[in-house]
């Protein structure tokens, strides 16, 4: 360990300002786990709101103050809680959380690398996050309430405080939080790219890599070309709320005024938005395939089906999220024509992502599973990926779309295909490579009861949403009680609550257990899962450097599970062929 | 009390889980073995089953929920483009239904066949040319026809053939309300802009235009059956949108532009009141409002606002009614005009 202490280890560069990216990873999963409960929680109180809308709840005053008086739920707060459950969901958890962890984590002891191409950018990467996070938790507390236009934070309600009040201070620390998180992005993604290019060690041509790796580098590339999209739609934002300026607003009266704003369109930071927004739906979703798909062969003790078929899909799937952005936008009014052009690339996303799901499925065929908590996971990410993506082809038709466009159908689709896919892929990520993080293992039983509660019950709270959607039923309402033609509906929403708040509750399960055995778990062996690729040669105990000696050279791709002719049902990376196995071309 | 309370079960929470832990560990020190971690090929065959229920179960309330929710969606479509959504909407549906009861059949039903056993060994099966050509065609030929079906019935919604003059309306948004402006005889709207707003004229209608002064501003939409409407809509503030769900529009209102929508209504409101599904959606509601001690409910056509505006959102709503030609023209010629309005 000395060999390669560059300089003294203290508290302060070990834990905080590290340079690590094993450590940075750790900092990142907590930081995004904090955010999680956050964003859960939540989502706990507007389900209170929506089955029992007149039932008065004293722990809503407890918690809301003055926006939950007598336990009555204020109709602007919904509008924020929603809100702000929607981006830290989004960014905070599923993209810093899942990417940033697992980037982190994995992109340099998988490559065969010693550290990231930059351990200072990386550092950086993580304190922007840290207090990007910081300002976003800091707006719940501002006087007006914080953000509360919705996750997508259109003008002009996201530019006029007359509007709605969170669109005050609440909507500024908004904004200045989210630059500072694409700013941390950015960082992190370029750092991933050049670490990918340049830094595998000898014999990992990118034809080897894991598909974790590869996943993680089209995600930063996805990353790097739409961001700073958005971060122009979040300055000319700024510049309309703080400095007069008419990029989004025109011919406006509000609160009884008139603006003088002239000859802004509010549609076009829907579209600079979308052009971040659809490919983050990818940004989220790649690292959790990547991790699946790895978990999946290891667990599978057999090949990833179609590699090269895996890898094309990735980049198929990250190319055609450049030009789908506008099936958000069929009902704004843009030309039809437009709309047209939209459905068809949108659809064709559905060929390399039924070619995704048929390889997993394949990969399990024949296999020889083992299913632990990770492996569960992963089966659960693939059936809500079909769930949730079949319902794309709904969304995506403009034609259909008009009907159900913003209601809880939509709601029901993204959050079975996006969310409950990264979640599970994140908790798959968490239960495999644990023992890498920690050196220690999480305990299996408490594993398996955290997968089914929470399986169950996120099913159990999506899946009657396509209903509620079907009904008519508008998302973001306070309330679905102004509008008799809805009350019928009420027991599916007592439904969905009840199985919200089981589901809630089973992730103490997995934070007890994620923190119980960081510190008092079962020491890991060096290779728990009897993995191929390259971080589990790597010693348990953490490292400078990763490897004490040498990088290790690769001989082979990462998925030789069980191949004919092995002792064993699988073949590290490290391990030359034999001449048989160079002989067949392999 | 209440804080106090949720500690405590908080605090025994923790404390139970600790005691499963302890628990887990002991046992797997008893036997020797360390199964508190390790998967073995008991837990391959517990989960596998539990693979093997859960698609029953899945399937099991998948089975439920269409039978007893699906008469809660929403009824026959009021509006001739809404029958083509309609039947769009029943092939997309059937596509989908079809291949999710495929493949997560095979999804979960593979979980459980090839769970772990210690004597099995997995077949080294990279990849199969034949096979993936095959799942990568089957899905693209099926979406071609889906975008074929898609885009022609797209372009024929937005694209309405001139049959007929179509009636136009606007349909004017702001926080948190409706208001229609019918075009009059001359059927062109007289001009409007924001800065005009003052006083009675709640719109901004320039007076001075000569179209305006014949425009019917009214608090309800009433619309004529088979005739086709021209809908253009405005917005005062911030974003909102039109959606009426029984005849399958949706349009976003849009401050500093304008937008537009064509559809012909096709069902009245008393045909729509007196159809079978409408008769017992009614019953049903209305059974549940009289347990709540509610006025009870007749249906009627909605406008709402779907786009996220503010604290009132979820309470933007018009009234909607669908009649006869012969009785739209006589409400019509009833009410007043813009220029007797001033």
């Amino acid at each position: 360990m000395e060999a390669h202490a560059h300089h003294k280890e203290t508290f302060i560069n070990k834990y905080v300002f590290t340079t690590d990216h094993k450590m940075i990873a750790k900092q990142f999963l907590i930081t995004g786990m904090i955010m999680g409960i956050i964003g859960v929680a939540m989502s706990l109180l507007f389900r209170l709101q929506l089955a029992w809308p007149d039932k008065e709840w004293p722990i809503l005053e407890m918690l809301l103050g003055k926006w939950g008086t007598d336990g009555i739920m204020d109709p602007n707060i919904y509008l924020a809680l929603v809100t702000i459950h929607g981006t830290i969901m989004v960014f905070f958890v599923l993209t810093a959380g899942l990417s940033g962890t697992f980037s982190n984590l994995l992109i340099p002891l998988q490559i065969g690398a010693r550290d990231m191409a930059s351990g200072f950018i990386n550092m950086l990467s993580y304190w922007f996050f840290f207090v990007s996070s910081v300002i976003m938790v800091a707006s719940l507390f501002v006087e007006s309430g914080p953000a509360a236009a919705g996750w997508t934070i259109y003008p002009p309600l996201s530019a006029l405080p007359q509007a709605v009040p969170g669109s005050g201070m609440g909507m500024t620390l908004w904004l200045v939080s989210m630059s500072l998180f694409i700013v941390s992005s950015l960082l992190g993604a370029l750092n991933y790219i050049v670490t990918v290019l340049n830094l595998r060690t000898k014999g990992m041509s990118m034809t080897r890599l894991p598909l974790t790796i590869w996943a993680f580098f089209v995600t930063a590339i996805l990353g790097v070309l739409s961001f700073p999209v958005l971060f122009s739609a979040a300055l000319l934002l700024i510049f309309d709320r703080s400095f007069g300026t008419s990029f989004y607003l025109s011919d406006i009266m509000v609160a009884g005024e008139v603006l003088s704003n002239q000859g802004g369109s509010p549609i076009l930071f829907q579209h600079l938005f979308w052009f971040l927004g659809h490919p983050e739906v990818y940004i989220i979703l790649l690292p959790a395939l990547g991790i699946s798909s790895e978990v999946i062969s290891t667990n599978a003790r057999k090949p990833i089906f179609g590699y090269r078929a895996m890898v094309g899909s990735i980049l198929a799937i990250a190319f055609l999220s450049f030009i789908v952005w506008g099936h958000h936008m069929f009902v704004t009014g843009m030309n039809p024509f437009l709309g047209s052009v939209f459905t068809f690339t949108t659809l064709l996303i559905a060929i390399p992502s039924a070619v995704k799901a048929f390889n997993y499925i394949t990969t399990l065929w024949k296999g020889n599973l083992q299913m632990t908590p990770a492996m569960l996971f992963s089966i659960g990410l693939v059936s809500t990926f079909i769930t949730g993506g079949l319902t794309g082809l709904v969304l995506g038709d403009s034609a259909l779309d008009i009907n159900v466009h913003d209601t809880y159908f939509v709601v029901a689709h993204f959050h079975i295909v996006m969310g409950l896919s990264a979640i599970f892929g994140l908790f798959a990520g968490v239960y495999h490579w644990f023992p890498k993080m920690y050196g220690r293992r999480m305990n299996k039983n408490l594993g398996y009861i955290h997968f089914w509660i929470t399986f169950i019950a996120a099913y159990g709270v999506f899946f009657p949403m396509h209903f509620l959607g079907m009904a008519g039923l508008p998302r973001r309402y306070y309330t679905n009680t102004a509008f008799p033609m809805f009350d019928d509906l009420a027991d599916i929403n007592v439904l969905v609550s009840y199985f919200a708040i089981i589901g809630g509750i089973a992730q103490v399960v997995f934070i007890f257990n994620f923190f119980y055995s960081a510190v008092r778990g079962k020491k890991s062996v060096q290779n728990p899962w009897r993995a191929n690729s390259l971080e589990w040669t790597t010693p348990v105990e953490h490292i400078h450097g990763n490897w004490p000696g040498e990088i290790p050279e690769v001989h082979r791709w990462p998925y030789d599970y069980s191949k004919p002719g092995a002792e064993e049902d699988f073949i590290p990376q490290t391990v030359p062929m034999t001449e048989d196995e160079i002989a067949e071309g392999h | 009390m209440e804080t106090l309370l949720i500690i405590v079960v908080a605090l025994l929470a923790v404390i139970a889980l600790t005691q499963a832990i302890r628990i887990f560990e002991i046992s797997s020190k008893i036997k020797g073995t360390d199964n508190d971690i390790k998967v073995d090929d008991k837990d391959n065959n517990t989960q596998g089953w539990l693979m093997l229920l859960f698609l029953i179960f899945f399937f099991g309330a998948f089975a439920w929920m269409i039978n007893e929710y699906m008469e809660l969606t929403l009824p026959v479509s009021a509006s001739e483009h809404g029958d083509h959504i309609d039947n769009l909407w029943n092939i997309s549906m059937g596509v989908i239904i079809l291949a999710f009861l495929v493949t997560q059949p095979l999804l979960f039903g593979f979980a459980y066949m090839f769970r772990g056993r210690k004597t099995r060994k997995a077949s080294y099966m990279e990849h199969n040319n034949k096979l993936e050509l095959f799942w990568t065609g089957i899905p693209a030929v099926v979406l071609a026809g889906l975008i074929l079906y898609g885009l022609s019935t797209w372009t024929d919604i937005m694209f309405p053939e001139k049959t007929q003059e179509p009636i136009v309306v606007e349909l004017y948004a702001k926080q948190f309300g409706w208001t229609a402006r019918y075009a009059g005889d001359d059927n062109t709207l007289g001009y409007a802009n924001v800065r005009l707003i003052g006083g009675s004229n709640i719109l901004g209608v320039d007076s001075l235009d000569k179209f305006s002064s014949d425009d019917i501003i009214t608090n309800e939409l009433r619309l004529p059956k088979g005739r086709p409407v021209l809908f253009k809509f405005r917005s005062q503030d911030v974003i909102h949108s039109a959606y009426l769900p029984h005849f399958r529009v949706q349009m976003n209102c849009v401050p500093g532009t304008e937008t537009q929508f064509q559809f012909t209504p096709s069902i009245t409101t008393a045909e729509m009141r007196s159809k079978t599904e409408t008769i017992d959606k009614v019953a049903r509601v209305n059974s549940i409002r009289s347990a709540k001690g509610e006025d009870p409910w007749e249906f009627d056509y909605v406008l709402l606002c779907n786009k996220i505006c503010g604290s009132a959102h979820y309470n933007m709503q018009m009234k909607v009614v669908v009649e006869s030609e012969a009785d739209f023209d006589k409400w019509l010629k009833e009410q007043q005009t813009y220029a007797e309005m001033l």
